[in-house]
């Protein structure tokens, strides 16, 4: 049957057709939906690990004990999951395994934009990059092909566009895959010294292997279209390619991203009288490219920054494109806010009020960076805010430890940021550590994790005691506050900040935008009490605005969360209820 | 055919994903290659969001570029303005009239700019603006914006009706068919 889905959706069909049986990952955007479409199939285990680091270690020990298996990461994931990555491309696997990892060019969500095509060379494993949701279902399934075939974890390289657009795709039956036998043999799983250093070699020889299949192998094609002009391309920059110039130009369309075929590309290279590469962020292909001693066009015409697009291939390649109208107006920016009703608005509020430095992290929350709150010093990566403190701290000493907090959200404290407040604790400094405990996983768009107490199917499960744990670890100062009740938070950062040994703040609230969270008949202002003193601006709750020089509540976003009551002095914000009596 | 190409505008939370998901399974069902592509994470929250729907015999690029839409569906009139240049010569431009302040202008950093309808027709945008708020409160929620839009839309393309019904059918829940019906019904005979 032909039905659209998405490409993280064709990626989870793909694991299905392919008989997967284990999956477990972190959410990461884009790729998070791979994971969630595999937790609708009853035939693959699946689960949200932790982190990506232990995602990998489960997905191979899947693989180790038999079982086709798979992980889902976004690039920055593939740095905290890269410690395993490199070792098991030395083991290699029992049954297929396959890790999936999107890249996001042009930063739509994430921090910045790496080319993991470069661990691929650089853990020295195979690289399948897929170009639309057909061949997401597709080469999933070679994938894992390729795996078996050659001993070998496989990479599967998405990026936004592939994983968040929806394409036509035929599906097909599951092949149920009986666990291959499980040996026991060290001198391929244990990587001490003696035998990584005979693995070593095995690695090179697979990929040179793996580089002769590439010439052969239909993950490559040609597309021949005339001897005047010729592309080698791969993923969406193949699509903006083939918008461009259909079928008038030759193109070589690499499915195989790593190893790359030698004597195909210098062959398709003598086929045409010019050749250019044209690839989203790094000069990957063009590099080696050069490196064939081919002449070749490719970053000297083209961005290495942002995503491309059919003008932008246009407009490089002096190709006329169809001009936008333009309007005689400043449009204001639009950037993402915290939701109305936010949790975190009132803590970081808290931390205004008493002048934090704030070392953040990634989540939800780094969104309190933007005015009006612009409660937010550094952001750096996942559990970075907890261990840059502590950093900051030990360079400023008690200047440091009465000014500065880390902010790190519930989920992105159990990926990375534990450890940190480890180091606070064995190590001592007089940190102030917040966990913004919103109960979920909020940016990614609500995946459960270990403090929720449910599992990827909404099971209930293992709950982690945050409380607890912080204590366990050995902070003795532990408290939580409500984030709705700012006098309450603005003490309690005030009194951390001042104490005399390491504290943890958890500051408590569901995400406004849970389902199990009701909200609360929105707010009104009461134009006569309002005194214009615009207090409640500061708070940036989008549901608030000026007009007429008066506060407005916005009743199909307010969600009655009672902050703003707080801010005025005047008590103008009342309650429908009680305004309609 | 050559490849068509409509694109969704709006504010994140407002319910274009369904709209988009909507028309993809419409012109999958009619018999068209389709792509649809979307931006999701961060700017679900409140953000500035936009949904590519491209259509025809063969569809290569997921996104639409300057210059390239045949419609843009707007669910706010600020983002039908930010997206203009993304128009074709001769396409059209439906949206809502609902305005929703983006952070700068609520903070005073910015004006939301006034007679932005007029503003697009100087410009010399072919543009339906009317109020899909009202209309979906009518159908039963406001939150029926998404359906109302579509069934404008539909007035600017041959499928047959019942092609959307069975669309809408197959995108909605049940129990808000029956809404959704209305809240369509209204955006396509409304003045
Ligand atoms: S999604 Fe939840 S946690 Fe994130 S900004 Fe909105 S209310 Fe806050
Ligand atoms: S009660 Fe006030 S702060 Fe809370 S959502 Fe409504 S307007 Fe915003």
């Amino acid at each position: 049957m032909k039905v659209l889905m998405l490409g993280n959706e064709a990626v989870a069909r793909g694991l299905f057709e392919a008989g997967a049986s284990v999956v477990s990952s972190y959410p990461g955007t884009p790729s998070t939906e791979m994971t969630e479409f595999v937790s609708q199939y009853d035939e693959i285990y699946s689960e949200w690990a932790p982190n990506e680091k232990v995602a990998m270690e489960v997905a191979f020990g899947a693989s180790f004990g038999g079982k086709r298996s798979f992980c889902a990461m976004k690039h920055v994931g593939l740095n905290v999951a890269a410690d395993p990555l490199f070792t098991i491309s030395y083991t290699g696997v029992n049954a297929g395994m396959v890790i999936g990892v999107a890249d996001d060019p042009g930063m739509h969500s994430s921090q910045n934009e790496q080319d993991s095509r470069h661990y691929a060379r650089a853990a020295k494993l195979p690289m399948l990059e897929p170009s639309n949701s057909d061949e997401c279902l597709e080469m999933t399934k070679a994938a894992f092909e390729l795996s078996e075939r050659f001993d070998t974890p496989v990479l599967l390289r998405l990026c936004t566009r592939v994983s968040h657009s929806q394409s036509v795709v035929e599906t097909g039956p599951r092949t149920e895959k009986p666990a291959v036998p499980y040996q026991k043999n060290g001198a391929k799983y244990i990587m001490m010294p003696g035998n990584a250093k005979r693995r070593h070699p095995v690695v090179e020889q697979r990929l040179l292997s793996l580089a002769a299949f590439a010439e052969t192998s239909d993950l490559n094609r040609v597309e021949k279209g005339g001897r005047k002009l010729g592309i080698i391309t791969s993923g969406t920059a193949y699509q903006y390619v083939k918008e461009v110039f259909g079928d008038t130009v030759s193109i070589l369309k690499l499915g195989l991203v790593w190893p790359l075929p030698t004597k195909l590309i210098c062959d398709f290279a003598a086929s045409v009288d010019r050749l250019f590469v044209v690839e989203e962020l790094d000069s990957f292909i063009e590099a080696h490219c050069r490196a064939l001693g081919l002449t070749v066009s490719g970053k000297d015409i083209f961005p290495v920054v942002g995503e491309f697009s059919q003008n932008l291939i246009r407009e490089k390649l002096g190709i006329p494109a169809t001009p936008g109208r333009t309007l005689d107006a400043d449009i204001p920016m639009r950037p993402p806010v915290m939701c109305a009703g936010c949790p975190h608005r009132g803590l970081f509020y808290a931390l205004v009020r008493n002048k934090a430095a704030v070392i953040g992290d990634i989540g939800c929350y780094t969104l309190g960076a933007m005015p009006p709150l612009a409660a937010m010093d550094s952001t750096i990566c996942m559990g970075a805010s907890i261990s840059g403190l502590h950093g900051f701290n030990k360079a400023l000493g008690e200047a440091g430890e009465k000014r500065a907090v880390a902010v790190i959200g519930d989920s992105t404290f159990m990926h990375s940021g534990v450890t940190g407040l480890i180091d606070i604790a064995y190590n001592g400094s007089n940190s102030t550590v917040i966990i913004l405990d919103n109960s979920i996983t909020g940016m990614t768009g609500h995946q459960q994790n270990p403090t929720t107490g449910f599992n990827i199917k909404g099971d209930p499960a293992g709950k982690i005691d945050l409380e607890a744990l912080c204590r366990a670890v050995g902070i003795r100062r532990v408290r939580v506050v409500d984030p709705y009740d700012l006098q309450q938070c603005i003490d309690a950062v005030k009194e951390e900040l001042e104490a005399p040994e390491p504290s943890v703040i958890i500051s408590r609230r569901p995400c406004a935008l849970l389902k199990s969270v009701k909200p609360k008949p929105p707010l009104k202002v009461d134009p006569d009490k309002c005194k214009s003193c615009q207090s409640c601006m500061n708070i940036g709750c989008p549901a608030i605005s000026f007009n007429a020089g008066k506060a407005t509540v916005d009743a199909t976003l307010c969600v009655g969360c009672g902050v703003c009551t707080q801010l005025c002095a005047f008590g103008a914000f009342e309650t429908t209820e009680e305004a309609t009596k | 055919m050559e490849t068509k190409n409509i694109m969704i505008v709006g504010v994140g939370g407002q319910g274009s994903l369904l709209a988009s998901k909507l028309l993809g399974r419409l012109l999958l069902n009619a018999g068209y290659d389709v792509k649809v592509s979307e931006v999701h994470g961060m700017s679900q929250r409140g953000g500035s969001v936009v949904t590519y729907v491209r259509y025809g015999d063969k569809v290569a690029s997921p996104v639409i570029d300057t210059g390239e839409a045949d419609y843009i569906v707007s669910f706010e009139l600020l983002e039908a303005a930010r997206w203009l240049s993304y128009l074709k010569p001769d396409g059209k431009i439906i949206t809502n009239t609902q305005q929703i302040d983006p952070m700068p202008v609520i903070t005073g950093a910015a004006a939301y700019p006034d007679n932005l309808v007029s503003a697009m027709k100087a410009a010399g945008a072919d543009i339906d603006a009317f109020d899909a708020l009202t209309l979906a409160k009518a159908a039963g929620s406001s939150k029926a914006v998404n359906i109302v839009l579509m069934g404008r839309l539909s007035k600017y393309f041959a499928l047959p009706e019942d092609a959307w019904d069975k669309a809408i059918a197959e995108s909605v829940p049940q129990k808000f068919l029956e809404l959704n019906k209305k809240a369509f019904a209204l955006g396509k005979s409304a003045e």
